[in-house]
């Protein structure tokens, strides 16, 4: 194995036109990004209101509520909509606090969980790292979100954010994780945009292709 | 244009004339050597292009204007690359700097917009790629066309998209130049124009053979005979 | 002259451009493409800004990937992943057999990846006992037609949904239905227990991360992250050139890599794996492998005027824009790269004489060029690709034409001499032979009408005109 990288590496050194390790990069400044990419307000105000408008075109089903309290009876009455019977969720925060409320039967994926358990489950809670006004999106990792597979298996992913937790744009959300994680990265870090679609056939939009087809985010 | 479409280049000059310029015509010119350039050969194509550039950087002439964006994008551009580290590089960037395609010419460097043509029909007009994406020409035609009395100018869907003449490549793959043109005639014919005008002949030469075959009443016309029209 | 393959382009390329209704649904998609693509262009502050930066961060690449490389996968290693190399396609299958060996592996789920289709892996997997399902939609049809992917992101953009249900209804057993949502529905029950119970999950990339030795992997589906979570081992597989330097440069390749390829503002699901389950960790694969794959990318490096062609990310934009693409469709390349990025780098990838035909297939429009989101400067490497291939082996009687040509050309009182007969012949004999066997010129006459030689040329009006002016 070794033998092949050590080729591959000459090959492309000679490709290069060079016989010595680079040791410099070019380091390019990332301010530059956020002027070229759509334009986002200067406070929450503007990024709520982007963030409500991105959700409604994405199809997510986006809640600004006052309080964890409010967040609560929010997922009650999903919960009896919905007709949910089964949850997984994760962690000792707000998410177990508020699915706890619920009285439904739990399935907590932290320390482990079988994947045809998980698969049972009508809908899978989570937090978040952040919202990102810019894109509608939310990102999550396999730290903040209970791993890899709750906030993906479940047909509905329910994501309970905080105020704080919204960001303006891409640049901001990246450089989020930089802070958060640097020295420790989880082994997944994901950016949710909408519902699971596909445009396959005809590219016709379909949602609920193989992740969930219902995406809910409740913010406090 | 030279044996098929006279009356283009007549017209080039009569508007050039018009507008109070002295033109000048290089008899021994005959072809800017693309074909062979486009096909690979390009030392054949120098056999072509080396006494065209060495006849038009030694004429003294303030501008170069083609009526082609073809022809006009070998000149300013590929020019360079096709002399590259030889005698003629900087002649070929020199001849390359004085010359100009028609609109752009007359939009661009004389800063004209209405030639003082007249010619009431319905038009849309046709982008050649060379002279959109080589040369830049978008909007120098159009807002000649603006000008001219009684036109209306309608626009085409795809009015960007390649007519597929594309040199040999029409020769070379007749069922996909076909099919593109195909395409491009059908695009005109839902505008419901009379004319379809483009900027290069070879454009109109594809376009038209195939609005013969089909037998269809739209006529192509080049820009310039529009705007010679008075 | 024409190889097989060239022969075999030319007949499946004239039997497609011919297919006027494969025409209306390629090209309908497409328009409808480009009206999405569009709004998010203009919702960009500075698309074109956007695109210098994300050519000079991928040049950056391009030009120090050895070390960038290498810091890819120390960190990657650093978390327990498996980093393997492959010179060449079967290097990698192998590669993939050792592990699946190792691991006794029993069912695979896949999602999408280009250069798995490049090195052939299902056929080599399939061969040696294993059974692969494609978990992304389009390529799941596919495979069941055994068929190849039509477009890098759209595999099966050519169905229709009679034509997938039809198939779901004899391959699956399925109700035959008109509704995609209905259909899509049958494969997601089929898929999602494929999902539980496989042992190997595959996948492909989109960028790999040096900064933080990450893969990033792009889809609106979810498969693939599910082939990601639930799998004890996963396998990726990408080629080197795939490349960004920082984290931070996917706040623009994202949203870049969305808005061409599909004209969405970002595509629904973004993922960075960096390992396998780390400590703490609740779920993901016990075992990650990463294979870095070569496969002639070192060949496209070493040519200095193509090398910016590494720089691209599979996107698809050049193809929706391609006209020839957009006659003639993706089976007809008949390899795994299509559209203008395939004519251009395929030559290379698989041999200059036999492939040099996709680059001559172009009426150099550069559309492709325009829409390229990292500016490959796709149309010119046609040319140059076309200049290489005459220059290592000229076709003998068309270099000798264009000499003829060329000697011509130079003598224009030669060919005013010769222009009466042209006239005369037009006139009175090429009505009998046009668009037939014995026309000279069929390959124009068979679908068009030839102009005609004007009774005077140009030179001759000019002169005449000069002789009125004189005589004034």
């Amino acid at each position: 194995m070794n033998a092949e990288k050590q080729k591959i590496l000459r090959r492309i050194r000679e490709a290069l036109g060079v016989h010595t390790v680079h040791t410099v990069h070019k380091v390019h400044p990332q301010g530059d990004i956020a002027s070229w990419l759509p334009k986002v307000g200067p406070a929450f105000e503007a990024w709520a209101e982007l963030f409500a408008k991105n959700s409604v075109q994405l199809k997510t089903s986006f809640h600004l509520v006052e309080s964890e309290a409010a967040a609560a009876r929010l997922l009650a009455e999903t919960a009896r909509a919905e007709g949910w019977q089964r949850l997984a969720a994760h962690g000792n925060g707000p998410a177990r606090a508020i699915v706890t409320t619920l009285g439904l039967p739990s399935l907590w994926t932290d320390g482990g969980y079988d994947a045809r358990e998980l698969e049972r489950c009508d809908a899978g809670i989570t937090e978040c790292d952040a919202l990102v006004a810019q894109t509608g999106s939310v990102l999550v990792t396999s730290k903040s979100a209970g791993g890899r597979a709750l906030s993906v298996l479940p047909p509905h992913h329910v994501v309970l954010a905080r105020r704080e937790q919204l960001v303006a744009d891409l640049p901001a959300a990246f450089a989020l994780l930089e802070r958060k994680y640097r020295d420790a990265y989880p082994s997944f870090i994901g950016f949710i945009t909408g519902p699971s679609r596909t445009g396959d056939i005809e590219r016709i939009l379909v949602l609920g292709a193989h992740g969930p087809k219902k995406l809910t985010i409740v913010c406090w | 244009m030279n044996t098929c479409y006279p009356e283009a280049g007549m017209s080039m000059v009569k508007v050039l004339e018009r507008l109070g310029h002295a033109v000048q015509f290089h008899e021994d010119i005959f072809c800017c050597g693309q074909p062979a350039f486009n096909a690979g050969y390009w030392d054949e194509a120098r056999m072509v292009a080396g006494p065209v550039l060495e006849t038009l950087a030694g004429d003294g002439a303030d501008a170069i204007v083609i009526g082609s964006g073809s022809c006009g994008a070998m000149l300013k551009v590929f020019y360079r690359d096709l002399f590259a580290k030889t005698a003629l590089e900087g002649k070929a960037a020199a001849v390359g700097e004085r010359t100009w395609e028609f609109s752009d010419f007359l939009v661009t460097k004389l800063g004209v917009t209405d030639v003082g043509a007249h010619f009431p029909a319905r038009v849309t007009f046709h982008d050649g790629c060379h002279g959109l994406r080589e040369l830049k020409v978008k909007q120098q035609p159009r807002r000649l066309l603006e000008h001219v009395r009684g036109l209306e100018l309608i626009e085409m869907r795809e009015a960007e998209t390649c007519c597929g003449f594309g040199g040999t490549f029409s020769a070379k793959f007749p069922a996909i130049s076909t099919a593109m043109g195909e395409v491009k005639c059908a695009s005109a014919a839902d505008t419901s124009a009379e004319y379809i005008v483009s900027n290069d002949s070879s454009c109109l030469m594809q376009i038209q053979g195939l609005l013969d075959r089909q037998k269809k009443p739209i006529k192509t016309m080049h820009l310039a005979e529009v705007l010679a029209r008075q | 002259m024409a190889t097989e393959f060239s022969q075999k382009f030319k007949a499946d390329a004239k039997r497609v451009a011919g297919d006027l209704r494969h025409r209306e649904l390629i090209q309908g998609a497409l328009r409808k493409y480009e009206v999405v693509r569009d709004s998010c262009k203009e919702a960009f502050q500075d698309w074109q800004g956007a695109r210098e930066g994300a050519a000079e961060r991928k040049s950056d690449a391009i030009d120090h990937l050895d070390t960038y490389l290498e810091e890819f996968a120390s960190k990657l290693e650093a978390r327990g992943t498996k980093v393997h190399w492959a010179g060449t396609g079967p290097d990698a299958r192998q590669i993939f057999l050792d592990i699946l060996k190792e691991k006794g592996a029993r069912s695979i789920i896949k999602s999408k990846a280009m250069t798995a289709e490049e090195i052939h892996l299902n056929e080599a997997l399939e061969k040696a006992g294993y059974s692969v399902v494609e978990s992304d939609l389009g390529e799941y049809i596919v495979q069941l037609r055994h068929e190849t992917p039509y477009h890098i992101v759209f595999p099966a953009m050519h169905l229709t949904r009679g034509e997938i249900s039809s198939l779901f209804a004899e391959k699956l057993g399925s109700a035959p239905t008109d509704n995609p949502e209905d259909l899509t529905m049958i494969a997601r029950a089929v898929l999602r227990e494929k999902y539980v119970t496989a042992d190997v999950g595959i996948t492909g990339a989109n960028f790999a991360v040096a900064e933080t030795g990450m893969v990033s992997i792009t889809e609106n589906e979810g498969n693939a992250r599910l082939t990601a979570a639930l799998p004890r081992t996963m396998i990726t597989l990408l080629g080197i050139e795939k490349i960004v330097p920082k984290l931070g440069d996917l706040a623009l390749f994202l949203p870049m890599l969305a808005t061409a390829g599909a004209g969405q503002a970002l595509t629904g699901y973004n993922s960075m794996y960096g390992g396998p389950r780390q400590p703490g960790e609740c779920d993901g694969p016990e075992e990650f492998h990463v294979i870095l794959l070569d496969n002639g990318r070192t060949a496209l490096l070493a040519d200095a005027e193509q090398r910016d062609t590494l720089r691209c990310i599979r996107c698809g934009a050049c193809l929706n824009v391609c006209p020839i693409y957009r006659n003639v469709g993706g089976h007809a390349y008949g390899t795994t790269y299509s559209g203008p990025i395939g004519s251009v780098i395929t030559p290379h990838l698989r041999g200059l004489q036999d492939w040099k035909h996709l680059s001559q297939a172009s009426s150099l429009c550069g559309a492709c060029s325009e829409a390229c989101p990292v500016k490959i400067d796709l149309h010119h490497h046609l040319l140059q690709n076309r200049r290489n291939a005459m220059a290592s082996k000229p076709v003998r009687w068309e270099k000798l034409a264009f000499r003829a040509f060329g000697w011509l050309a130079v003598r224009p009182r030669l060919l005013e001499a010769l222009m009466p007969f042209g006239r005369f012949g037009q006139k009175w004999f090429h009505w009998i032979v046009k668009g037939g066997r014995l026309d000279p010129v069929r390959v124009w006459t068979e679908t068009r009408e030839l102009p005609a030689f004007a009774p005077s040329s140009f030179t001759q009006l000019w002169r005449a005109k000069k002789r009125a002016e004189a005589a004034r």
